[in-house]
């Protein structure tokens, strides 16, 4: 539920030597396999999409217009409509992020406990100019975001994967060092 | 227990007993909890006696909208052939609750009983636990037991030697608040954008996959082990006020208050009891002003009314709120009520699926209606165009998102008119002490 992050300036550059499109569900890889299982879990191949798409995301970063076509071939939908659900769903990223994708919650309860202090805090020490613009050296990305459902643990932030609860401006620098390269 | 503190003695833990004991989240800690007993006896009685003492206990939705779970089951035709689902929904995301998330986190074998029972109980042979795509510690914990339950054959082929299937799978979300709404949740897992759909039909007639399905809350399949151990007539037992509310029922707090948390106490708990000794009053120097005591979705009340009130759901009604989802979001004496909504505002508007236009263009005008006077632009008009806006907003869309961003604008409105009112005249309001 993010205010998503900005296409980066170069992701749309045309004129390029694009690499070609590495597929995720290649014949007889641990993905491939992965995904049948999950395809077994319901009586509609489509009903996979939303975890086939956190696999694509896990391994490459971020989904690719090329990588919803080749979703939607093993399900059997379009590219249009994969894009469809991607765009619906704020987790999914359509455009590369930093390495360390930071989310600061701001609705109502954590603004009650100062995170909008928070986010100022975030883009000072990350160098990242704007909410949703990723700092130079491709480290950070940061924004906002709609209830992280932790609002007892203000301000709670979710950094890839995982939340860091009881977040204040003072603990930012100490958690950004911890996050390593 | 009032996790993250130490049990208040005044609490009634049954679903929150083991918060914060680690041992409880294996196979094993949790049999020795006495866990897995109900789901034994569960699978020896026929799956409409188990909902007729459901339907005894008093049981009702914990999701927000309270309604009984044994007569919703009872929705479900048995005999139809057909095969039949069951969703627990966990995508909470309703600002103000994070109850589910510690159910998840610290219990996850009292959920995977609950949802086994659940299923049998209406007749299915899968259920999905719609987990909210941000949650990847409880989807990591509830994975893990549910393979523990699998490979012990708990659930599965053969669930506990019944020679019933219960299958049970996590259903990762990907943010969208919209999706805790039970129609969007089933276009979810069906790999849809979450939109809404029309009732009728109703899900139990065609649901997930177009079969008879059931939708119910984490805490609401937590209570039913409990209830099956010990009776429908303990648990109706636990009531403090109203006998139309049984149960205990976990209650998040957070806002401006000393120790927030989940609380856990009886239906028809005094509320002022709750704020004071439970949660230990506001914060130092402050005084508690305005209540939101059902997640966002609710009226705001003033904590002249908040502190009148018994803590169920006739309770909340009286005072022209709801306890909702157990949603609870304090605001003391320093916070603006105006800036407060705005930004609840914006969560809904941010949310909203779009579908409607009386909810995709009504949360984003009120938004900015709202964000207008708080920035000192606003004008009386805009309170009048607020309360003809919500009239469109409610009652008139698919779901209730509109309504729910509604009910605590208008609310917050017609309590505190005297902080819109100075921000539109340029005064400062004389309740607001800072970050107005
Ligand atoms: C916009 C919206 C969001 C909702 N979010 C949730 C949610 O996160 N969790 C939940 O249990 N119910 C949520 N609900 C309520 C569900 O539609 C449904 O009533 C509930 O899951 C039924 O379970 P219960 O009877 O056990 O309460 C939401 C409803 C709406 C309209």
């Amino acid at each position: 539920m993010s205010h998503g992050p900005s296409a980066p300036a170069h992701a749309h550059g045309h004129g390029g030597e694009a690499a070609p499109y590495v597929p995720v569900f290649t014949e007889g890889s641990a993905r491939r396999r992965e995904l049948d299982d999950l395809i077994s879990r319901y009586p509609s191949r489509r009903a996979a999409l939303l975890p086939a798409l956190w696999m694509v995301q896990q391994d490459r970063g971020w989904i690719s217009e090329d990588a919803m076509r080749e979703v939607g071939e093993q399900l059997d939908c379009t590219a249009a409509y994969v894009k469809g659900v991607v765009t619906f769903y704020t987790m999914y990223h359509q455009h590369p992020v930093g390495r360390h994708f930071i989310q600061v919650c701001t609705t109502s309860p954590c603004l009650c406990a100062g995170a909008d202090d928070v986010v100022k805090a975030f883009l000072e020490h990350t160098g990242c100019k704007e909410l949703g613009l990723t700092s130079p050296d491709g480290k950070y990305t940061v924004i906002e975001v709609e209830c992280l459902g932790a609002c007892g643990f203000a301000t709670p932030v979710q950094i890839n994967e995982d939340y860091v609860e009881c977040v204040t401006p003072e603990k930012v620098p100490g958690l950004l060092a911890a996050l390593g390269d | 227990m009032g996790y993250p503190h130490k049990s208040h003695p005044q609490e009634t833990p049954v679903l929150s007993k083991h918060f914060g004991d680690p041992a409880a989240r294996t196979l094993e800690g949790w049999k020795a909890r006495g866990g897995y007993t109900a789901l034994a006896q569960a699978l020896t009685m026929a799956p409409t006696a188990i909902q007729d003492v459901v339907k005894a206990s008093g049981l009702r939705g914990r999701g927000g909208a309270g309604f009984p779970t044994g007569l919703k089951w009872s929705f479900m035709k048995l005999d139809d052939g057909k095969p039949h689902y069951l969703c627990c929904n966990a995508d909470e995301s309703e600002p103000g609750t994070f109850k589910d998330r510690e159910i998840m986190r610290w219990t996850p074998h009292a959920l995977i009983e609950g949802v086994a029972i659940g299923a049998y109980a209406i007749g299915a042979e899968t259920a999905y636990i719609y987990i909210r795509g941000e949650f990847s510690e409880p989807i990591r914990v509830m994975e893990a037991a549910l393979a523990e339950a699998r490979a012990a054959g708990v659930i599965g082929p053969n669930a506990m030697g019944s020679g019933k299937r219960i299958d049970i799978w996590v259903h990762k979300g990907a943010g969208a608040y919209i999706c805790g709404e039970e129609t969007a949740l089933m276009n979810s897992i069906e790999g849809k954008r979450g939109n809404p759909r029309i009732k009728p039909p109703f899900p139990a007639v065609s649901g997930l996959f177009g079969q008879p399905t059931t939708i119910n809350n984490v805490e609401t399949l937590t209570a039913v082990p409990h209830i099956l151990n010990n009776g429908a007539e303990w648990y109706k037992g636990m009531c403090l006020s109203s006998p139309k509310s049984t149960g205990s029922k976990l209650f998040s707090v957070c806002g401006n208050v000393a120790r927030p948390g989940n609380y856990e106490v009886v239906l028809g708990f005094s509320f002022k009891d709750f704020l004071y000794d439970l949660c230990g009053g506001p914060p130092a120097g402050r005084k508690f002003k305005a209540i939101i005591p059902g997640g966002s979705s609710v009226p705001v009340i003033t904590i002249e009314e908040a502190e009148q009130v018994r803590m169920d759901y006739e309770g909340f009604l009286e005072v022209g709120t709801m306890l909702g989802s157990g949603g609870v979001i304090i605001f003391d004496d320093a916070q603006s009520m105006p800036r407060q909504l705005a930004r609840l505002a914006r969560f809904y508007a941010h949310e909203s699926c779009a579908q409607c236009t009386q909810c995709r263009e009504g949360t984003a005008w009120m938004t900015r209606i709202l964000e207008r006077i708080v920035a000192g632009q606003g004008t009386f008009e805009d309170l009048d165009t607020i309360f003809d806006l919500s009239e469109s907003m409610t009652g008139k869309t698919i779901c209730v998102l509109s309504d729910s961003c509604a009910a605590p604008v208008v609310s917050g409105i017609k309590r505190f008119r005297g902080e819109f009112e100075a921000l539109i005249t340029g005064r400062r309001s004389s309740t607001v002490a800072v970050g107005g």
